[in-house]
This record gives structure tokens, sequence and C-alpha cells, in this order.
């Protein structure tokens, strides 16, 4: 809490029109005020609450029975993220220990920048149905978030231990006896956490067929069975919700040597195809068809036709989802702080974090889209929900651990110039830090008809046409390492830290 | 860690065991996911068994959520036979040399698309495309579909002169035929191209609400959906099986069946009879 006295100190010495914190965070509201000026925001349904109250009343009325495959769902969303993050957390271990090479730091950042449903649609064109395409779209981005925040926890560690030991001592014991046990705990926990995000990865993995919950999921609500899209959902929270009850240390080993026995068998794998893949498929068709001359102008009809529209929706959705997070979190974070309230007004608000922020935004996003209407107005909302969600909880957290004078002022006094300041500087940094994920989340929504880079991946995959596919997807790693990169030149200038959240 | 490791030892040995696990002689279909789930389980769920009594082997469809997965499954040979829109079969033809177009229903080689609009747009029916559609919001299907997508498309092109994004407000891909109904019967979106065999039968079982959504517009005629089959089925399953995959779904005249296309009956078809959607496809950048 050291930098929160520092910039409580600052709010007090200094006019608020001096202070970097009060800066950064006016330039980002105008900005946003900028973007939804220029962006798409409606409800174009003619119902919309209607089929709101349709939606509320399916969940209240679950079917869990509508569908045999439900539980095998259930199971194979549980195997594609025991397996995928277990193998992610073993990569993303071995490549910690080498991050300080700045080609292991890129490599990493590139594979994370790449979104889960992206690996997939890749892997679903040669791998096609065989579980590999679920585990490794799961993998492969973990493995990067994997060894960038082990590597934190790593350099944080404590470096007396390791100055004790005799000269002699081999770097590989040095590196078991004095510097994993300093950090056990942070990497026991940060894994874990991991794991649940695996649950929601894995989950909305389905919308692009893959057989886990998701897959139900879209299929239910495409088709306006409130009932059973109700049942799939209360199912999902039920397995966030009790993870702690069913996920505990002794038994860890035996889901993950039991998780690859089921996830299904799929179709099986046809290795040309593989290689057809990468040595025909994502060749620019200009290239493979031998005419080189005619790439420049194959490249920049897709630039200026697909790729800059895409950034251009991507950036105005993502600042706009960005501002708008940060107003769910501020509003929503005294719903869970020992501040304010009673016991029963915190259970609830508990209960509607759990919710919020265990729902996918993509699950949302599709729901708001269903019902609303296609703009960005789904999307918007659906990201701020979510990851309000989170920080709220974080920062809703962190208030309750703060000891409040007897005679400090109550209500909205308490919560502008109590609480508010001390909570704004960890507020500000969780933002920032999630800034990147929404951007990752902002381009993946095109798949559900945002005009955002996803639109333009989705339809170079609907078209066959995976050269273009795969440069577009590039062009979205490549905005998600900038954005990455600009949050944490921001975060340094005002002296922000905090731990990494999914 | 080393836990984790024994975990990572057993994980590649069970890999390798399902790499190999899915029987080797199943024959498996799928199909364009071009109307609601249910409707498609129940139609190829049928043909799954009608299927396996005729040809004396193991037959599996499997139901996949894209056009362009349909056509990936069928590209890496995952699947052997696929009920294609005209555009997927092209698509799926060109990439898998020595795959054949096998049936078609009676009605394809005339397909039509609808153009359908909310009633609260105040627009009727009409024998040319009127300027009274601009401005509007209008959604296509599935992007890779003929009837939802294509076909729409290049008769909205021919008589406006551009694209559609310059012609309407806004413009959406609802995913399938089903929810392009929906959602223009909703008002989500004031148009809609819908195909005609869909548009017909909900109208018949009366899951269209005529007095929300109506019919302002119908394309001129082009060929359609077909069976696709890939051209090493014999040396798979033995010789002459893909005639007699062919025959058996020429022969396919159980009504309820059928009914579920809905078609009248499957006829012959050959490759040669979707060119005109090859250089259409050609003409609108959906194919290379």
């Amino acid at each position: 809490m050291i930098e929160g006295r520092t910039v409580m100190q600052g709010w007090a010495n200094v006019p608020l029109s001096q202070s970097r914190t009060a800066r950064t965070t006016l330039f980002f509201v105008v900005l946003a005020l900028v973007c939804l000026a220029m962006a798409d925001i409606a409800i174009t349904t003619a119902n919309p609450w209607q089929d709101l109250m349709r939606f509320f009343w399916g969940v209240m009325t679950p079917d869990f029975f509508s569908s045999a495959g439900l539980a095998t769902a259930l199971l194979r969303t549980l195997a594609f993220a025991f397996v995928g993050v277990t193998l992610g957390a073993a990569a993303g271990f071995l490549l910690a220990l080498v991050y300080r090479f700045r080609l292991v730091r890129t490599f990493a950042a590139f594979i994370r920048a790449i979104h889960e449903l992206f690996w997939a649609l890749i892997f679903l064109q040669f791998f096609g149905f065989h579980p590999l395409t679920g585990v490794l779209a799961i993998a492969i981005p973990y493995a990067g978030i994997f060894a960038k925040v082990y590597s934190e926890i790593l350099d944080e560690a404590d470096p007396e231990p390791r100055n004790l030991l005799p000269s002699g001592v081999g770097a590989l014991s040095a590196f078991v006896y004095a510097r994993i046990p300093d950090c056990w705990e942070q990497l026991r926990t940060y894994t874990s956490y991991r794991l649940e995000c695996g649950f929601r990865s894995s989950a909305i993995l389905g919308f692009v067929g893959l057989p886990t919950l998701g897959f139900y999921l879209e299929s239910a609500f495409s088709q306006g069975h409130y009932s059973e899209a109700g049942a799939v959902l209360i199912l999902f929270y039920l397995l966030i919700a009790t993870i702690p009850l069913w996920v505990r240390p002794r038994m860890l080993p035996f889901y993950i040597v039991a998780a690859p026995f089921f996830l299904g068998d799929g179709m099986p794998i046809m290795w040309g195809n593989v290689r057809r893949f990468f040595t025909e498929d994502i060749v620019p068709a200009p290239l493979r068809e031998g005419s080189s001359n005619d790439f420049w102008p194959w490249l920049s009809d897709l630039v200026v036709n697909q790729a800059l529209p895409g950034i251009w929706n991507t950036l105005l959705l993502t600042q706009m989802a960005l501002v708008a997070t940060g107003v769910i979190a501020l509003l929503a974070f005294p719903l869970i702080s020992r501040h304010f309230g009673n016991r029963v007004s915190r259970t609830g608000g508990h209960v509607l974090l759990v919710i919020a922020r265990s729902t996918p935004e993509y699950i949302l996003a599709y729901i708001l889209l269903q019902l609303w209407g296609p703009s960005m107005l789904p999307a918007v909302v659906a990201l701020a929900l979510h990851n309000g969600g989170i920080i709220g909880h974080l920062i809703g957290r962190q208030s309750s651990t703060f000891n409040l004078r007897p005679d400090a002022p109550r209500g909205l006094m308490r919560y502008g110039y109590e609480l508010v300041p001390r909570v704004y500087p960890s507020f500000l940094a969780f933002l920032f830090y999630r800034w990147e994920i929404i951007m990752r989340e902002t381009a993946i929504l095109g798949i559900l008809g945002i005009y955002t880079l996803g639109f333009y991946v989705d339809s170079a995959i609907q078209n066959i046409q995976f050269d273009k596919a795969m440069i577009l997807i590039l062009v979205t790693a490549l905005l998600n390492i900038g954005i990455d990169g600009l949050s944490r030149r921001i975060r340094r200038r005002l002296a922000l830290q905090t731990m990494p959240t999914c | 860690m080393l836990k984790k490791l024994l975990g990572l030892a057993t994980i590649a040995a069970a890999m390798q065991t399902y790499a190999f696990s899915a029987a080797a002689d199943t024959f498996v279909f799928t199909a364009i996911p071009d109307q609601d789930e249910t409707q498609l389980i129940e139609r190829f769920g049928a043909v799954e068994s009608y299927l396996e009594e005729q040809l004396d082997v193991d037959v599996k469809y499997i139901p996949v959520k894209s056009y362009a997965a349909a056509v990936s499954a069928f590209r890496n040979n995952q699947v052997q036979l696929a009920w294609f829109g005209g555009l997927s079969g092209v698509q799926a033809r060109r990439l898998v040399p020595g795959s054949e177009a096998i049936a078609q229903g009676e009605e394809d080689p005339e397909f039509q698309s609808y153009v359908i609009a909310n009633t609260s747009t105040g627009l009727e029916p009409m024998d040319d495309l009127s300027d009274a559609l601009e401005g509007m919001t209008f959604t296509f299907g599935s992007k890779g579909s003929t009837s939802g997508r294509l076909m729409p498309e290049f008769f909205l092109r021919e008589a406006y002169g551009e694209a559609p994004d310059e012609v309407f407000s806004r413009v959406g891909f609802s995913g399938n035929h089903t929810r392009t109904v929906r959602l223009v019967e909703a008002g989500t979106y004031q148009l809609g191209a819908v195909n005609y065999k869909v548009w017909e039968s909900g109208v018949e079982d009366g899951s269209i609400d005529t007095d929300k959504v109506q019919v302002i517009w119908k394309t001129p005629y082009y060929p359609d959906y077909q069976w696709t089959i890939r051209g090493d089925v014999d040396e798979r399953f033995g010789e002459g099986f893909k005639d007699r995959v062919t025959q058996a779904l020429l022969d396919m005249d159980d009504p309820e069946l059928l009914q579920r296309f809905p078609r009248t009956g499957f006829i012959p078809a050959t490759n040669e009879d979707y060119a005109p959607i090859e250089e259409t496809a050609e003409a609108l950048g959906l194919l290379n």
C-alpha cells in the first residue's frame, strides 16, 4: 500500500489538475467519449426487454434434461481445461526460466496475444475435430501468460536464501531449494486461479464446434430455447462456484492424470493436412500461384479494406469498454466492501459479482447481441460487466482491509472521500492491466458480427482464405502487443503495481 | 512439479492412443448448418440410419458450427460425404480434386432466395427491387451461404449497382436461415435474405408469423444444394462404393425423411451443374 499512500499525499498537496493519476483518468474518459460519438451504438430489436425477460424466465426454469449430451459436455469442458492448463503451466514454467532472453519474451508475448478462439480456429483447419485442437488452443496462449507471470513471481523471490548457500551448489539444486520454496505459495495461487480461467476458455471453445458447454449454449440460445440455455449457464456457475470444494491440492494429480482420458476421441488426425496448411494454405495466394507481382496489390487491398477498418473498430470498442469497465468496477466494489451495507446485502453483492466475473465476456456478448441486436452496445456492456465484476471484486476485497476512523463519514461521503481515493491506485493498476485483455476479447467478439478484427478473420476463414486470416490474426497480435507495451509504460509512469488477473 | 511431469507423460501416451482410436472404416458425413440444430440433428440422424441400412457400413453424422467447418472437414478427409450448398460445394470440390457432386434435390436446379421484410416497413411484394429498400437494415444468413448470401448479394448488386453495405444502413450475418427469419420477424433487421425452402416450410408448419414478416421479392432461379462425395471413397470402402452411395441417395423415397430436407426427391447431379455459382462467387471475390 506504499504507492497508495504516496498518491494520497499527492491528492492532498497538489491540485487535482496536476495529479498524474487524475490527468490520465481524464484523458481516457475524454477519449472514450470521443469514441462513443463515433461508434455504432443502438438497440435494434423491437422488443429487447421482452426477450430479456424471456431469457431470465428461462434461467429461472432451467431444463437440465433436454439434451443427453450435457453431462458429457461438462466432462469435456473439465478435461480440456485440465489438460490445456497443465500443458500450458509446464511449458510456461520452462519458458519462465529463460525469460531474460528477449527472444523468449517476444515469443511468449506473441503466443499470448492470440486469443484461445483464434488458436482453435487455426487448429480446426488441420487437426479438425480432434481433442488436440481444444487442448492446444488453451495450452499455447496460457503458456505465454504463465511464462510472463511465473517469471515475475520468480524474480521477486527473496535472493537471500540463495546467497546463503555454500559455493559449489548446482544451479538446479539452488533453484529448487532456495528459490521455489519462497514463491511456491504465489505460484500455486496463480496456477489455481488460472485453472478457473481455463474452465471459462474451455467452455467458449464450444462456440466454434468443440464438444464443450459452449456448444450446447450456442445451439440452445440461437434457437430461443432459453430454459436449456439457462441450464447450461447454471451448470457453469455451479462448476466455477464449487471450485474450492473439489479442486483440492491432493486431488489435482488425480484430475491431471485422469483428464486426458475424458477428452473424447473426435476425428482422426491426418498429418498431410498439417503439412498442407503450413506449406500451402497460409502462403499468400499470389505467391502460391507464382505471380509475385500481384502480392503488393493483394496485401494493400487486404490492409485497406479489412485490416484498417478492423483495427479502427477494435480500438473504438476497446477504449469505450475500458472506461465502462472502470465505471462498473467503481460502482460495484461497495457492494462487497465491509464499509457498506450489512451481511445480507454483501452476500447479494458477492453473488452478483461472481455471476458477472464468471460469465465469459464472449458468452455475455453473445446473449446481449441476441437480445438487443447488432451494434457495439452489447459488446461494451458485456466487456464492462465481466471485467468490471473482476476489478470490483478485487478492489472491494482490498477496501475491506482498510480500517476507517470511528468518526469517518458515512454513505456517499465515505465512498467519495475515504474509500475511492484509497483504492484508486490499485483500481487503475488493475484496469490498465486488463486493457490488453479487453482488447484481445474485443477482437474476438468480431466473430459474433461486430465489425472488429475478429469479424474479418472469421470472414476470411468462412471463405477458406487462410492466407488472409493468418495475416489478420498477425495484425491482431501486433496490436495487442502494442497495447500491452503502452499499458506497461503508463503503469510505470503512475508507479502502479499489481498482481495479474485473467 | 514432479507430479505434473508424471501427468504430462501420461497425457503424451494418451494422446497417441486417441490419434488412432476413431474407427478407420466408419463412413462419416456432415452438412452445412443452414438451419436450427434440432432440425439438422433430426434430419441427418434419420439419414444416418438410412445410409447404414443401405450401405452396410458404419455411418456417422457429425454436426458442425459453420459452413467453413463443413468444407474443412470434407477437405481434411474427416468426412467423406457432405450435404453442401451451391457455394460450399464448389469450394469443397475445388479443394479436393476428384470429388464429385452426385445428387441434388429435385428443387435444387431451380432454387430461389426470398427477400423478406418486417411488415412495419410498409413494403409490399414487388417485381423489381425498389429504391424504398435503400437505407434500411438488412441481414444475410451465413457468410458462406449460397441462398442466404451469395446469390442475394449478386442480385442486390445488380439492382443497385453498389455493394450491400452501401445500399443498406446496417448489414449483418445472422448465421443461418431460421435465425434470419426470426430476426426480421422480431424487427432486429428490417429486411433479410432467406432460402425459399426454409421460408415455405416455416409458413406451412406455422412457425413463421406472416403478420409480422412477409416476402417482398423473389430472386431468379439458380442451382443450389447437392450431395458431394470424395473421389477416394472407392479405395477406402471398396470398389463401387461411390455408386452405391449415389444410388442410395437417389432411392431415398421415405416421405417423412424427404419432408425433413424438405425435398420431393433426389436426382443426379454433376460438378458442371454448379458452374454459374462458381462464376458468381469469383465475381464477388468469395473464391480465389
